[in-house]
């Protein structure tokens, strides 16, 4: 489903310093597959998701992103959005001044429109948004705020899954979705997660705890390190790393 | 940052088709001679068969005009205004024959339709002339809102009139009131913004052309909202808007001010005065949706806004809100302001400003605090794109009597791209210690963050920096009566839009 080949990229040099960050991502997630990504900090996770999501900061300089057989690699973020690529921010955006739910309207008709499908009413949104709230024990006064302005972290990571249940992306990105999450939140998130899998749909989710994943329960396990995936492995992949850390990969590091 | 870069790029190519009401319309009209001296304010005053005194007014104004400077202490530039070079005075030829809307020409008023203000059909569907029972539930859906259609130098129609005359509220054109109504105009004129007041005004005062002219009278409750849509249509010909709105006390009206200008290559002048007098209890919003022609993107042509609103807050509790929504105009200057004199008498001013292209800002408010315990509270939210400049202007001032006066002022600028300049300039002053007054500002630039968080969700730039402008401006937009809310959000949209794709 998405295909990542010999993937090059570098922080976009009219933003300063010609930064090298991806160097050589090879990556395939079937569909119905979760796979875990796994590494120390600052080795390219998110600036992985970033490019994967379109963001213009970064420039690819080799390889392929291809999803569900098409090269995605030179669409607009909102071209991938409407294709079904949908990131869990590791760091969710405020954006004062504009509800939640008034936002999550646009975007879910934008992307509609962009598929050529019909806009989903405010009523049927509306049912839709009530359903999902409840999954994820969000209330009534979080929904009417401006998206993410004034949450916790936790909460803001919870509105997270709100959104991707209610824009039912095709693919999920998770960026260390559980950072922040207590115990029970963790698991309320996890629930919602796991309510989204199914055969058609693929998830990438990057984390650096055992605990999501005990709840995800992901079909492969890569380790990343130095802009590369480094090591792939079932599930037990996980537990080794949680007991032994990163530092034999630390000579991949550049 | 590049997905900036490209907004920015695509506002810089901000082309005149985006402004959808640039055209002009064919019809005949009668000009006053070119050039200003006493014979033309003698034209003008005769044209509108004004009394004798009137025409006294607009002499002595114009001999003070005369020995008055141009204001250049504004934060705009433009190269010197040949006042010898202009007409001050165009009308439909027979314009002051018409005594209903049958008698309109069609050509305006399908140019009213056109610019979205259908003036017989509101009349039709929901007026008092007969169509009562088809209109009853219509009414109840649609809100009501009674049109004066200044066109150039007249008005074209007033719509509700005789609806409005029931309740006992006088919506009509000022020319129209100087005949009907002559002891209230004479009482009012000139009492909120003094003939000598400013340059613009006092050129005002000696050529004004047409403008509302409302008074509800005490205990009354406005049925509907009033407004006045202003229409510059002629060539080379300049606006000078006289609007006078009297709320005697325990009235409430919602007035709404609407104006745009076909393209045309050269700089329009348009110099209004508005003047709201607010009695004890009485209350007056006032909103504005401007959206005068601002000039192409490389600056060429567009209206010059210079305009002096000023509210008289005369009785006690007396309120005057001020919402404006500023897209348009090559240039604007303007300070709607409240003079609080009344005891507990409370001012507003909410301020979006939009500067696009080349387009210049300079505005604000200023509120005098006179009376005792008088509030006032001034949101303002600037957006400047493109090579604009924009700043905020803004007074308190608060008198030695003014004990237990209050003010809270928010500024906030938003930065489009690095080639706009945004500025704010506040000036504070109170003579006594028994004053509140707070003063927040902030700048910000576009979100990168914000705008790619917004596309990751499948919005198209466009659509996300509208709506990231959207959230920007919220406390303001909220103020404004919501038909007017649905028009100026889309009008932000428009004033931002690159010509993408
Ligand atoms: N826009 C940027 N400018 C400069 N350095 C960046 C930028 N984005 C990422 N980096 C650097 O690239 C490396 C990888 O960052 P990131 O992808 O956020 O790591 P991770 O998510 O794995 O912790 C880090 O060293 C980070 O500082
Ligand atoms: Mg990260």
């Amino acid at each position: 489903m998405l295909e990542i080949k010999n993937l090059h990229a570098r922080v976009n040099p009219e933003e300063g310093a010609d930064l090298a960050i991806l160097k050589g991502v090879d990556l395939t997630v079937p569909a119905g597959e979760v796979h875990a990504v796994m590494g120390p900090n600052g080795c390219g996770k998110s600036t992985l998701s970033y490019v994967l999501a379109g963001h213009e900061g970064y420039e690819t300089t080799d390889g392929a992103i291809r999803f569900e057989g098409e090269d995605i690699g030179e669409l607009e973020p909102e071209e991938r959005a409407a294709r079904g690529l949908f990131l869990s921010f590791q760091y969710p955006v405020e954006i004062p001044g504009v509800p939640t739910l008034t936002f999550l309207k646009e975007a879910a008709n934008a992307q509609r429109r962009a598929r050529g499908e019909a806009e989903i009413s405010a009523p049927d949104f509306m049912k839709l948004a009530r359903e999902n709230a409840a999954k994820l024990g969000i209330s009534n006064d979080m929904l009417k705020r401006p998206v993410n302005v004034g949450f916790s972290g936790g909460e803001k990571k919870r509105m997270e899954i709100f959104q991707a249940l209610m824009l039912a992306p095709r693919f999920l990105i998770l960026d260390e979705t559980d950072s922040g999450l207590d115990i029970d939140a963790l698991k309320v998130v996890a629930e919602g997660v796991n309510a989204l899998r199914n055969p058609e749909r693929g998830m990438l989710v990057i984390t650096h705890y055992q605990r999501l994943l005990d709840h995800l329960k992901p079909d492969v396990v890569h380790v990343m390190a130095g802009g590369r995936i480094v090591e792939s492995g079932g599930p037990e992949l996980a537990h080794k790393l949680e007991a032994e850390g990163y530092d034999k990969y630390a000579g991949e590091a550049a | 940052m590049p997905a900036v870069k490209e907004t920015i790029e695509d506002v810089r190519r901000l082309e005149a088709d985006k402004y959808k009401y640039g055209f002009s319309t064919e019809i005949e009209q009668e000009f006053a001679p070119k050039g200003l001296n006493e014979d033309i304010v003698r034209f003008i005053s005769e044209k509108k068969n004004e009394p004798e005194w009137m025409l006294e007014w607009r002499l002595d104004a114009f001999r003070r005009w005369l020995k008055m400077d141009e204001p250049n202490w504004a934060k705009v530039g433009y190269p010197p205004i040949d006042y010898q070079d202009a007409y001050y005075y165009a009308a439909p030829k027979d314009a002051a024959r018409y005594k209903s809307l049958d008698e309109v020409p069609e050509e305006i008023l399908e140019t009213y339709k056109k610019l979205g203000i259908p003036l017989r059909e509101a009349e039709v569907l929901l007026g008092v002339e007969g169509a009562e029972d088809v209109t009853a539930a219509e009414a109840r859906e649609r809100p009501r809102v009674a049109v004066d259609a200044v066109f150039d130098s007249v008005s074209v129609a007033t719509t509700f009139k005789a609806e409005l005359e029931k309740a006992g509220v006088i919506f009509m054109s000022i020319s129209e009131a100087l005949h009907a109504h002559p002891e209230l105009v004479r009482q009012y004129l000139g009492s909120v913004v003094p003939v000598t007041d400013n340059f613009f005004a006092t050129l005002n005062s000696a050529v004004f052309s047409d403008g509302s002219f409302v008074y509800v009278p005490p205990g009354v409750r406005c049925p509907m909202e009033l407004s006045t849509y202003f229409r510059m249509n002629a060539q080379g010909t300049g606006q000078f808007e006289r609007t006078l709105i009297i709320a005697d006390k325990g009235a409430y009206v919602s007035y709404l001010e609407g104006c745009t200008a076909p393209m045309r290559d050269e700089n329009q002048l348009h110099a209004a005065v508005v003047e709201l007098v607010a009695l004890d209890d009485a209350e007056i919003k006032y909103s504005t949706v401007q959206n005068w022609w601002p000039g192409d993107a490389e600056g060429k042509g567009g209206v010059y806004n210079f305009v002096t609103k000023r509210a008289d807050c005369r009785g006690r509790n007396s309120k005057v809100s001020w919402t404006q929504v500023e897209t348009g105009s090559a240039i604007t200057w303007k300070y709607p302001s409240c003079v609080l004199r009344g005891d507990n008498s409370q001012g507003e001013f909410y301020s979006i400003a939009v500067t696009n292209g080349r387009q210049q800002a300079d505005t604000g408010t200023k509120m005098i605090h006179l009376g005792r315990n008088t509030r006032s509270r001034i949101i303002a939210k600037g957006i400047s794109a493109g090579r604009s400049d924009q700043t905020y202007r803004g007074l308190v001032s608060v008198h030695a009597k003014a004990a237990g006066a209050r003010n809270f002022t928010q500024c906030d600028s938003l930065l489009i791209g690095d080639q706009c300049g945004a500025h704010t300039v506040p000036y504070i002053e109170a003579k006594t210690p028994h004053a509140t007054l707070e003063h927040e500002a902030t700048t910000s630039k576009l979100s990168e963050d914000q705008l790619f968080y917004a596309r990751q969700r499948g919005l198209d730039e466009e659509t996300a920096v509208a709506l990231l402008v959207n959230g920007f401006c919220r406390d303001v937009l909220q103020e404004l009566p919501m038909e007017f809310a649905v028009e100026a959000q889309a009008l932000l949209k428009v004033s931002l839009e690159g010509s993408v794709g």
